[in-house]
Formats: C-alpha cells, sequence, structure tokens
C-alpha cells in the first residue's frame, strides 16, 4: 500500500499545513512526496520518540503532521510521547505503520506489530484506521486527515484474488453473501478469503465482512450484519492481532451486552508467541490458523461441542 | 495580583513587562513557599531553584507570540506561582493547588490554564515539544521564540537528546533551553547517579550558544536570554532549595512536604534576605 500512501499524500499535500515526518524510512518509496513537499517532508532520523512529540506540537501549533515508520517503531517505542503528547491533548496526529500484523514476515519478530491497535486503542482519543484493500488507501488517508484526534493507520499489502474489484471503501462492507454464518476480517487477510468462500454454494456460504476503522465502539457493525448474526448464530472474526485488544474482544463484549443471539462464537487472531523459525506474511499467518484453509474450515464447521 | 508586582505593570495591564529585582524574587519565594506549605505536598526543592530564572523570563520575555514549556514538570508549583505574579492565576485558585477537583496538580494540566500547553511529569518529553513547536514556527514564518526549561537530571534521558539533535539540526534559532543545573535528582546528585559534568561540555560539538550563568541572579539570568539569532542554551547553575538553609542542596527536599515549624523557619530565612 506505500505506493497508494504516497500517491494519496503526495494529491493533499498542496495543503500548507500539512508536514510530513519520518523515521528515516521510504527509501524507494516516498521519494514522490519528499519532493512535493519540500521542506515539509522532515526525515526526523532513527529518534522516534522525539519525532512523535514534534508531531504532537506541530498539531498544537495548528499543522497538519503525519509520522511514518515501519509499525513496531511508529507506536511501541514512543508509546509515551504517543500517550501523553497527543492522546491526552486529543493532538490529532497522523501516525502510519507500514507493514502492521505479520507484514514484515522474515524480518523477524523486532518488525512485527501484532498488537499495536490494540495497545493504541486503549488510550484516550485513539482512532485506528485498517484499510483491507490498496484502493482504500486513498479515502483511509482523506478519513485520517479529516479526523480531529490521533489516529493510526496500519498499512499492509492488499491481497485480493486476480481480477477482483473492492467495493468502495466504507468502514463496514460485506464482501460475500450467503446462508452460513457471519465472519469480520481485519486487514488485508480478508483478501484471501474471497476465493475459497466464493467457492461455496450459497446456501452455506458465509457472509464476509470487513471492518476498518477501530475501535467498534465509534464504528458499530450495521443493522445488516446484525442480523446475519441473529439469523445463522454464528459469528467468526479473523484479525492479524493478538487476542487482547484485539477486535475480537471488542466485539464479543459487544455481542454480550447486545444480547446478541451467538450460539457459536469464534476468535482466530495472532498467537503472539515468538516462533522458532520464522518466514513469509503467509507462513506467520498459518502459524497462528489465520491462513485460507483454516478460516474456511472454522467458517463452515461446527464447533467441536457445540449444542444440538 | 500581588502588590508588589501590580504597581509595577503597564498601565494597559496586558503586557507584564517589568524588569525583575531580587526583592521581587523574595516575595516570589515567599509565595511559592505559601503554595507548598498549605498544600502539603513536596517538591519544594526544585521549585526554589528554578523559580528566579521562570519569574525573569516570563516578566521579561515570554510576549504574546512567545511559547514557554515546562519540561521539568515536577516544578509547576513554581510556574503557578509565577503566572501568579503575572495575574494569570488568582489567589482562590493557588488555593485549590492538589486539592480535589483542581486545575493545579503536582505536575500541568492537560488543560484549563491558557499558558500551559502540555501536561509534562514525565522527563524527557519537554524539549522534544518546544523543538516541535519552533519547527512549526520556523516553517510558518511566525514570529517568536519558544523557551523550555529542563531539569539537569533529564539530559539522562535519550529522548532530551534526541531533542537537541534535532533542534541543532534544524537550526532552530527560535528556540532557547534553560536547564535547572541544581545538581541534585530523585535518589542522589547528578554526578554520583550518571554524571554528566562538566554539563555545559556536553553540548559544545553543537552549532549553538552556550551560556553558563548565576540562576539566582536576575541580572545574569537577564543578560543569558537574551536573542542572540541562534539556538541557545542556558546552563543556570542554581541551588535546590535556594534560600532556605536546611533545603538547600539537599536531596530529600526534591519529595518532602514542610511542616509549620520549617516554614515558619524557611519564611523568616527567606525574609531576612
Amino acid at each position: 500500500m506505500r505506493k497508494q500512501l504516497c500517491d494519496a499524500l503526495v494529491a493533499r499535500s498542496s495543503r500548507q499545513a500539512m508536514v510530513f515526518l519520518t523515521g528515516d524510512l521510504g527509501f524507494m518509496a516516498l521519494e514522490p512526496l519528499q519532493a512535493a513537499m519540500g521542506q515539509r517532508f522532515i526525515n526526523a532520523g532513527v529518534a522516534e520518540q522525539n519525532m512523535v512529540s514534534v508531531a504532537a506540537a506541530m498539531a498544537r501549533e495548528g499543522l497538519e503532521p503525519w509520522v511514518y515508520s515501519i509499525a513496531p517503531f511508529c507506536y511501541a517505542r514512543p508509546f509515551e510521547q504517543i500517550r501523553n503528547d497527543a492522546a491526552f491533548h486529543n493532538l490529532p496526529i497522523r501516525l502510519i505503520g507500514n507493514g502492521g500484523g505479520y507484514g514484515y514476515g522474515v524480518q523477524g519478530p523486532t518488525h512485527h506489530a501484532v498488537e499495536d491497535y490494540g495497545v493504541l486503542l486503549t488510550l484516550p482519543n485513539l482512532r485506528a484506521l485498517v484499510p483491507a484493500f490498496d484502493e482504500d488507501v486513498a479515502e483511509v488517508v482523506t478519513r485520517a486527515g479529516d479526523l480531529a484526534a490521533p489516529v493510526y493507520l496500519r498499512l499492509g499489502r492488499g491481497e485480493p484474488p486476480a481480477g477482483y474489484a473492492p467495493p468502495p471503501y466504507a468502514a463496514w462492507r460485506q464482501l460475500t453473501e450467503g446462508g452460513g454464518g457471519v465472519v469480520i476480517a481485519v486487514g488485508p487477510l480478508v483478501g484471501t478469503y474471497l476465493a475459497p468462500f466464493l467457492s461455496l454454494p450459497e446456501e452455506t456460504r458465509p457472509n464476509l465482512w470487513t471492518a476498518c476503522e477501530l475501535p467498534l465502539a465509534a464504528n458499530p457493525p450495521p443493522p445488516a450484519l446484525v442480523a446475519q448474526v441473529a439469523r445463522s448464530r454464528r459469528l467468526l472474526v479473523v484479525e492479524e492481532h493478538v487476542a487482547r485488544g484485539g477486535a475480537g474482544a471488542e466485539l464479543a463484549l459487544m455481542a454480550l451486552a447486545q444480547r446478541w443471539p451467538v450460539e457459536d462464537f469464534r476468535h482466530l487472531c495472532a498467537s503472539g508467541r515468538i516462533p522458532s523459525t520464522y518466514g513469509s506474511q503467509a507462513f506467520m499467518r498459518a502459524l497462528s490458523g489465520l491462513d485460507p484453509a483454516a478460516v474456511l474450515q472454522a467458517a463452515t464447521s461446527e464447533r467441536p461441542g457445540a449444542p444440538g | 495580583m500581588p502588590d508588589f508586582l501590580q504597581t509595577r505593570r503597564d498601565p494597559d495591564g496586558l503586557v507584564p513587562w517589568m524588569t525583575i529585582s531580587k526583592p521581587d524574587l523574595t516575595k516570589a519565594r515567599l509565595r511559592l513557599l505559601q503554595l507548598h506549605f498549605e498544600a502539603g505536598v513536596g517538591h519544594i526543592g526544585g521549585n526554589l531553584s528554578c523559580l528566579d530564572a521562570l519569574m525573569v523570563l516570563h516578566h521579561e520575555f515570554v510576549g504574546p507570540d512567545d511559547r514557554f514549556i515546562l519540561s521539568k514538570g515536577h516544578s509547576a508549583g513554581a510556574l503557578y506561582t509565577t503566572l501568579w505574579s503575572l495575574g494569570r492565576l488568582d489567589d482562590e485558585t493557588l488555593k485549590t493547588f492538589t486539592r480535589d477537583d483542581t486545575l493545579l496538580g503536582v505536575h500541568p494540566p492537560v488543560s484549563g490554564i491558557a499558558d500551559i500547553r502540555f501536561a509534562t511529569g514525565s522527563l524527557g518529553h519537554g524539549l522534544s515539544l518546544a523543538a516541535g513547536t519552533a519547527k512549526a514556527l520556523q516553517l510558518t514564518g511566525r514570529p517568536g521564540r519558544v523557551f523550555c526549561l529542563t531539569s539537569d537530571g533529564e539530559w539522562q534521558e535519550g529522548s532530551t537528546y534526541e531533542a537537541l539533535v534535532f533542534a541543532a539540526h534544524h537550526r532552530l534559532a527560535n528556540l532557547t533551553i534553560l536547564i535547572d543545573h541544581n545538581g541534585l535528582q530523585g535518589f542522589g546528585s547528578t554526578a554520583e547517579v550518571a554524571s554528566m559534568a562538566p554539563l555545559a561540555s556536553r553540548f559544545a560539538g553543537f552549532d549553538l550558544d552556550i551560556e553558563v550563568v548565576d540562576g539566582h541572579d536576575p541580572d545574569a539570568i537577564r543578560e543569558a536570554l537574551q536573542d542572540s539569532g541562534r539556538l541557545r542554551i542556558v546552563v543556570l547553575e542554581t541551588r535546590k532549595g535556594h534560600g532556605v538553609s536546611f533545603m538547600q542542596d539537599r536531596m530529600e527536599w526534591h519529595y518532602l512536604p514542610i511542616d509549620a515549624a520549617q516554614y515558619q523557619q524557611a519564611v523568616a530565612e527567606i525574609a531576612s534576605r
């Protein structure tokens, strides 16, 4: 999504208030933005704590700062700066974490970000945007830029099947329809489930949704989704994020509080364990049971021990 | 508005430009002690070490276009006292210091006081916030100087060094960094804990101006704060608990509250100076 990000930010860069700060990343990707923004493109160096506080201060002065790094360096290293300097003051800085989840697969766990939005959403005022497809990025950048709150963008790599045209961006989108249960996926991995789901007969095909804006309390599921849950009594949440702080946990609380008639709730998520061997993003997902075969199995099988 | 300052304000009452003298500082010091005594809270030592600089800075340098950031947030009492001397906080508000439902916590609040831009208190944030503010003014071509007061122990924070590198690289000529060099930190002296002595020499390789002055001499502070058109560090040689014999240069006054007998003694000592 880096190219789409760059294009979207270049398109926005005529705004004189916009400032882009990078933690020494963006080689072979952000040069057009650097050229477009001139002195408002700041390589803040390998100093992420300073970069985030600088951005908060710029927001306090009425500028529109964007902060870019590899996902963990964007939120984990400068967490206290995000908390104290941006979130406490509700200052609209836009944190762009590239390669969220297992996006930097074989680079190893120092570069993985499987607890990013969960950690950040414990803070006041924070919002998280997780585009599912490359085509979403332009609209996500617009929304992030227009929000009067600190925002985290988790970028990944869109993975739809060849020739697939995703529906226009929305916080909630239904991607498949059928007589099966409800599956909610957060992030680009949703694209990997499209082909196996579409291969199923319509009467058993799950209703696949993607959610792109967190927390869900600020972006509740649409009535159509809730109605499908009520009909099927099945809800599966899939995300490249650990269980704690994830969308699955929030949906489970929501389902209980709102008395959704769910009989079969499942959550497939990043294990969070540090693996003994590394691999690609697909390999890392499979270790956590997030690969298409595992999700298809969970979406279509009866839960062991399920009633009747 | 305290009488001793009210008589010296400009007629329109808006721009509190006045030359701070040692008697003014004595009166502010008494008010600071009263604030902490009535509230029963500590951090007196580090408040007394930076109060003189805050008074000179705010009365003589910080105008409507300028910004101040208190990086050593545990000296909020000195900042509240300074704002009170400017007429921006009143006695009724000061009476609420650290009480339930107050704006005036031990560290600066997130909102509610226009002169306080950030809720500092965790060390190592303020200089980055000041650098970002200065960079924003630089980018937008707006006037104004940015002043940031750090502690000396705070320079052990890596983020403070990150901020200095950024400020020097971007040639933030509109930024002046004050360091309250009282030599004592939370659990020892800076010399014992992680010595950076001589502190000023640590900055000598950067492209900036460095001044080392007596942080309790208003004339010296005033001279050091003049705008040189370059990034500037002013090392204020100060004493923790300045002006009170039993507090001076004693680490425990980083934390301890003051009891009635100590308060009476401190008032007598300061008033007699």
